[in-house]
């Protein structure tokens, strides 16, 4: 029994900021490809045939309805060759992407039925269509929901530890490891996820309500 | 391929352990999840300002923590703070608990808030007690509206019981990795252990479906018959990992 050592965590801070960059990187290129990939399969869930629809559901719901540590543990023991990094950014933004199409969908549903006669009526391409009328209005309403996905994200960046990515909470479990020093490391980790998420909550909160939503 | 089904079904005593390790997790994190949320919703809809910033600061901690640092933090720094050493499942419940009743608190506080005004007004000009208000009048209400909510954070919750692995239960997960390492077939083990885990994933959404039918039923609303088999988004992030509402 041993109570808080405030030198423990004073030494084991740097090593967690060190991490926190990574964690930080993780969330950003998760974020990026959720984003690029869930655009991808909102578009392909409108698409004309069932052939592909259907598809594309019945893989969503599997991925979303199923865990994402198995998905990343399983992924990193099939790829076992890949850089631990790269598989969690492409699980990551995988898993995510399920959810961020949704948001896309939405966002899709919600451009005017006007808008989509007034571009056939024009005769424009599906490619033009898409690219300069729908998408440009949809993608502006769901930046918002994309800010909480990329919130939720950076919490579940931890999981990424587990196949050995060096973020802030394989360094926290490293140090704590070495020195025996588990509550200030884990405190610490869990204090920086607090200071990091809490304003940026803050902020989405603002920005969505500033938006109108 | 052969392998890996040859030792699964050897080691169907272990899997059936596993999984209902897996199970009891998630049904008794969801209990105490569930209980929290009441509280913690309830208090934010309080009269007295010390309730509300309470329950507020609560929430924000278990939301804006990380449930792998909540839960690595009562396993192992815990015990070197305090002395007591938890069981792993009962840090499993414990953590899901607080974590995932931190984000139910917000869908009560939603769904009490969402109960048309009117209904408060009519309760109180009927001059019900504050108890017999919420039981009778305002919750019926509010509960039929939060289910679905619930159910999302219900799938998520469950996806987050292979933590269990990391902090040492034999719960699912760690079962079938101990089969895949006897067995060197990793695609077949993880793609087996994702199909269990999409089953109860479906399992739970169709409880939870007759739970709100139930619930509609009650307050006069009929349902149609396909609300039964349907899968809702099957747990959404925003809700519990994200900082939605």
């Amino acid at each position: 029994m041993s109570k808080f050592d405030w030198n423990a965590a004073w030494d084991a801070l740097p090593l967690l900021l060190n991490g926190f960059k990574i964690t930080l990187l993780a969330t950003v290129l998760g974020t990026l490809v959720a984003a690029v990939l869930g655009l991808a399969i909102a578009v392909a869930g409108r698409a004309p045939s069932r052939w592909v629809t259907v598809p594309v559901r019945a893989v969503m719901e599997f991925i979303r309805s199923t865990p994402l540590l198995v998905q990343l543990v399983g992924a990193a023991a099939v790829f076992a060759s890949t850089e631990p990094l790269v598989i969690g950014v492409i699980v990551l933004g995988i898993h995510y992407a399920t959810y961020t199409s949704e948001v896309y969908r939405a966002g899709i549903d919600g451009v005017p039925k006007g808008q989509w006669e007034a571009c056939r009526a024009l005769s424009m391409s599906p490619r033009r269509t898409w690219q300069a009328v729908i998408l440009p209005q949809a993608v502006r309403n769901v930046l918002p929901a994309l800010g909480n996905y990329a919130i939720s994200m950076f919490k579940e960046t931890p999981f990424l530890a587990v196949i050995t990515v060096q973020e802030m909470v394989f360094e926290a479990r490293k140090y704590a490891g070495d020195h025996f020093q588990y509550t200030e490391a884990f405190t610490l980790a869990g204090l920086i996820f607090l200071i990091a998420s809490y304003p940026t909550s803050l902020l989405m909160r603002k920005l969505e309500k500033s938006l109108g939503h | 391929m052969g392998d890996f089904f040859t030792t699964f079904s050897n080691d169907l005593p272990q899997v059936r352990s596993g999984l209902w390790v897996t199970v009891q997790a998630t049904l008794l994190g969801a209990a105490l999840a569930f209980v929290l949320s009441l509280l913690l919703g309830l208090m934010a809809g309080s009269r007295l300002a010390v309730v509300r910033v309470v329950s507020r600061i609560v929430v924000e901690f278990f939301r804006g923590t990380s449930l792998y640092v909540q839960l690595f933090w009562l396993y192992y720094a815990m015990p070197q703070l305090t002395g007591y050493q938890l069981t792993s499942m009962i840090c499993g419940v414990v953590a899901f608990g607080l974590n995932f009743g931190a984000y139910g608190s917000e869908v009560v506080r939603g769904g009490v808030n969402a109960v048309p005004r009117a209904q408060w007004e009519a309760a109180i000009a009927l001059n019900m007690s504050p108890y017999k208000r919420m039981t009778r009048v305002i919750m019926p209400q509010a509960w039929a509206q939060m289910i679905p909510s619930f159910t999302n954070l219900l799938i998520q919750l469950l996806k987050a019981t292979p933590l269990l692995w990391l902090i040492s239960a034999a719960d699912l997960m760690t079962v079938i990795q101990q089969i895949r390492d006897r067995t060197g077939e990793s695609l077949t083990s993880y793609a087996t252990l994702l199909v269990f885990y999409f089953v109860l994933a479906y399992i739970l959404t169709m409880l939870m479906n007759l739970l709100e039918r139930t619930a509609r039923a009650r307050l006069g609303q009929r349902p149609d018959k396909r609300s039964l088999l349907r899968s809702r988004s099957a747990g959404d992030p925003a809700l519990t990992g994200g900082a939605a509402q």
